[in-house]
């Protein structure tokens, strides 16, 4: 048995083994469910109809999917040009920390909200610009300095949270005071549990794909990528490619942070992401770093968590089965990736 | 070991080899019989199916169809070691060898059993050293590997097939990286081997060698045996119409017209150039002949902007350049056709219209930040018919392409800006008969257009074929020019190999 390289994968190669994965996962999910001693039909129909099968889960999976695009987003903008960052969780803290700073009284009116989120972006840019720089400069590997940020940054936060920042009136919890109600994003309509971070999440997909496909900086971001030796054959900035790739990853990780504080919770904690941002590199993985993809495998991801959430309460097997779900659906899906462009013969 | 009995049946016989990859048939009923002490040329333009034979005989690859029998025993399929144990020896066009260890150690590694390891050395020693004489394979046994020329890489390759009682002696393009006289030494070599009954295959792109050095010539093209001539009995025109499936006419290029300066390097110190000096006139090809590794890549950066000069003055139509960057280059009206087309010169999983516009998206096809994407695949569709390069279209992924087409469009991406000064890095290496007449005229052609053209080449016809005036690099150090025709290739050879620069590192030339 050997393995062979195929030149072309057709069609059937293109949607069949991805659609395999799927079924793999599934399949790994009945498994678990019937470990956990529960019927596996069942649990999988509990999870698809909490995740869907409501209003109120559908709304609840939206609200849950907007900072998985923005992280999801930012990591497929780096992780396109090569740039592995693996920090988008201390980039969304930092997106955080200034809408707090910020929404808390020092500004006022209809110009806190893009205030906030501009200033939440720079902050996240500046938290990545650091290790870009030493890549490009000192050639420090950015896995190690980005992952690494994530911890200082939470310890940071933990430090405002019991120091500067804490809440005078929060009985001692390490949290932030409230924001202002100008600071807070309204929601999408009237009635609805779907506050404006969604919109904007889906605009910034629109956005970077718009930049990765009409942009010359897309054009470079991508062949940096690519083709970093090509690129600065033919002359591209690269460095100053790769600062301004940082730039837009850190702040759309930022705003991540931005959505969460300013449309959900209203405060800073420090449970404010159950790894947002490390769950963005599943997301973006999954999507092939395609930012209109993002979207639909943020959903997806946000529905498997709802979903678990639901099913849990109700057949009282762990939520733990959705990060096992995803773990495996990445797994499944990386291996049908490889499977499409490789056959097996024998001999 | 059999001694095989010859005759009809050969030594090593293939017969009706067929493999494919997907919708490529690689080979298609390949059959073929070596005798013993001949040596068999296998020609055939890049893509006709040669390495794949030769994986294939050698057990790297599994045929669909078809059989190999070594000494009249079937070859069981995809065991290189069957191969090995039956007598055939391959010669990699990269080497297989252990830097760190010495000559020795890599020619008897896996020979020995584990715990005789440390015995047996002197034997060992010994045999190599008469395998060294008989065969003519200078080399010090206990020499390191690192150290080592490639030449003499090479002759530890051939050794190494050797103490393995190698009868059939397979060597992939094994002249591809020495100079006129080590290729020269190799022949020799070859002509020993065969003396002893060995047989040898060796597979070329080089018609010379190929007519100088061999009995039997067998053509491939797209995966077929077009022609199996004796040697004597053709010429290289005929050989070259057979790879090609048409008479070519040997190639006779007009001598250009000497126009003014365009770049000058007076003195240049950059990484492992010496005080180089070089004028480049518009209206004339320059050709740069060395064997690779002596500094071309470093010149070829240098005046393409990836290098900027250390020391020394350069001056690009009389300006003295300032700030040097691929960018600059470009503005400066510099054309690049660099060496490496994959790694180098395109981005594989990108488009055609992209890679057509690599070095231009922002000076030509930008506005305000936006490309045009419309006027980009407008100019990818000229240059597509312009230079007929073959493929789906302007969308097509470039990596899907075959070198000659990728090579088109990469010429037609650098002569649509009309450089000034074009340089062309190994621009034929790796394409078919064809596409190299091509390449040429357009070179030509560029150069008539009032272009200074600077080839550089490891293919000694091609510099000698094309150039007005010829310099010869070697360690970094250029020999001053030659007018075309003044130099013989004997004389080339010595420069290459080192003799006849004034050493001692003059500051001014």
């Amino acid at each position: 048995m050997r393995l062979e390289p195929v030149a072309q994968p057709g069609l059937a190669r293109q949607i069949g083994f991805p659609a395999l994965a799927l079924l793999a996962t599934l399949g790994v999910g009945m498994i678990l469910a019937a470990i956990a001693g529960a019927d596996p039909f069942a649990v999988l129909g509990q999870i698809v109809i909490g995740a869907v099968g409501s209003r109120l889960a559908l709304l609840e999976t939206l609200n849950r999917a907007t900072p998985l695009i923005f992280t999801g987003l930012a990591i497929a903008v780096a992780f396109r040009a090569k740039l592995w960052n693996i920090g988008a969780e201390a980039q969304l803290y930092a997106g955080a920390i200034v809408t707090v700073a910020l929404g808390t009284g020092v500004l006022g009116g209809p110009v806190v909200l893009p205030i906030s989120a501009l200033a939440a972006m720079l902050a996240g840019a500046l938290v990545l610009l650091g290790p870009v720089l030493l890549k490009v400069r000192l050639g420090v590997d950015e896995v190690v300095t980005t992952l690494l940020f994530n911890f200082i940054m939470a310890l940071f936060v933990s430090y405002l949270l019991e120091g500067p920042m804490k809440d005078p009136m929060g009985m001692g919890w390490p949290k932030s005071p409230a924001l202002i109600p100008e600071a807070r994003l309204p929601r999408m309509a009237e009635g609805l549990r779907l506050h404006w971070g969604f919109g904007l999440a889906l605009i910034s997909a629109v956005g970077v794909w718009v930049i990765q496909t009409r942009t010359t900086l897309g054009f470079e971001m991508r062949a940096v990528g690519a083709n970093l030796r090509a690129a600065r054959f033919a002359g591209m900035p690269v460095t100053s490619v790769l600062i301004k790739t940082a730039l837009l990853s850190g702040g759309l990780a930022a705003l991540a942070g931005w959505a969460q504080v300013a449309g959900v919770k209203g405060h800073l904690s420090a449970d404010l992401s159950p790894g947002f941002g490390y769950t963005g590199i599943i997301v973006a993985m999954l999507a092939l770093l395609h930012p209109l993809g993002v979207v639909v495998s943020a959903l997806f991801v946000a529905g498997v968590f709802v979903g678990a959430d639901a099913m849990s309460r109700a057949a009282g097997v762990p939520t733990y089965i959705a990060d096992m779900l995803l773990a495996a659906a990445l797994l499944f899906m990386v291996l049908a990736l490889a499977l499409t462009r490789v056959r097996v013969v024998r001999g | 070991m059999s001694f095989g009995q010859d005759g009809a049946e050969g030594v090593l016989r293939l017969e009706g080899i067929t493999k494919r990859f997907g919708a490529l048939v690689a080979n298609d009923g390949i059959s073929l019989t070596l005798h013993r002490g001949e040596v068999l040329a296998l020609l055939g333009e890049n893509g006709a199916g040669k390495t794949t034979l030769m994986n294939i005989l050698f057990g790297h690859y599994v045929a669909d169809q078809g059989s190999v029998s070594v000494f009249g025993q079937p070859l069981p399929p995809g065991q290189p070691k069957a191969a090995l144990a039956a007598g055939v020896g391959m010669v990699h066009q990269h080497f297989t060898l252990a830097e760190q260890m010495s000559v020795l150690d890599n020619i008897t590694l896996g020979t020995q059993s584990l715990w005789r390891l440390g015995l047996g050395q002197g034997a060992a020693r010994a045999r190599v050293a008469q395998l060294s004489r008989d065969f003519g394979l200078a080399v010090d046994p206990m020499a390191r590997v690192a150290d080592l020329s490639v030449g003499e890489r090479q002759r530890v390759e051939i050794l190494k097939a050797l103490y393995r009682d190698a009868r059939i002696l397979i060597l992939d393009e094994p002249t591809a990286v020495l100079t006129p006289q080590e290729a020269e030494a190799l022949f020799q070599t070859l002509r020993l081997a065969t003396a002893r009954g060995l047989s040898v295959i060796f597979i070329s792109h080089k018609l010379h060698e190929v007519m100088g050095h061999s009995d039997t010539c067998v053509v491939l093209r797209h995966g077929r045996v077009v022609g199996q001539v004796a040697t004597r009995d053709t010429d290289r025109a005929r050989l070259a119409a057979m790879m090609v499936g048409g008479d070519l006419a040997e190639a006779s290029v007009a001598p250009g017209v000497a126009g003014p300066v365009r770049l000058s390097l007076r003195g240049v110190q950059a990484g492992p150039l010496r005080d180089v000096t070089l004028d480049l006139r518009g209206g004339q090809i320059t050709g740069l002949a060395g064997v690779s590794g002596n500094g071309q890549a470093a010149l070829a950066d240098l005046i393409g902007g990836m290098r900027a000069p250390e020391r020394g003055e350069m001056r690009i139509e009389g300006q003295a350049v300032t700030a040097w960057t691929p960018r600059a280059a470009l503005a400066a009206g510099v054309g690049r056709i660099p060496e490496d087309r994959h790694k180098t010169g395109t981005v594989g999983d990108f488009s055609l219209a992209e890679n057509a516009v690599l070095e231009t998206y922002a000076s030509r096809f930008a506005r305000g930040g936006f490309v045009d994407w419309a006027a980009v695949r407008r100019h990818t569709e000229a240059l597509i018919s312009g230079y007929d390069v073959r493929c789906p279209g302007p969308e097509a992924r470039i990596r899907l392409l075959s070198g000659g087409n990728m090579q088109k469009l990469i010429l037609g991406r650098v002569l649509e800006e009309a450089p000034g000064i074009l340089i062309a890095n190994q621009p034929v290496r790796g394409l078919d008969v064809g596409a190299i007449a091509y390449v040429h005229a357009q070179l030509v052609a560029a150069r008539d257009a009032g272009a200074a053209v600077l080839l550089i080449s490891e293919d000694l016809d091609e510099v000698m074929g094309l150039s007005d005036e010829i310099h010869v690099i070697s360690e970094g150090r250029l020999s001053p020019g030659f007018a075309r025709g003044s130099l013989g290739p004997a004389q080339i050879g010595l420069w290459m190999a080192g003799q006849g620069f004034s050493d001692g590192g003059a500051d001014a030339a």
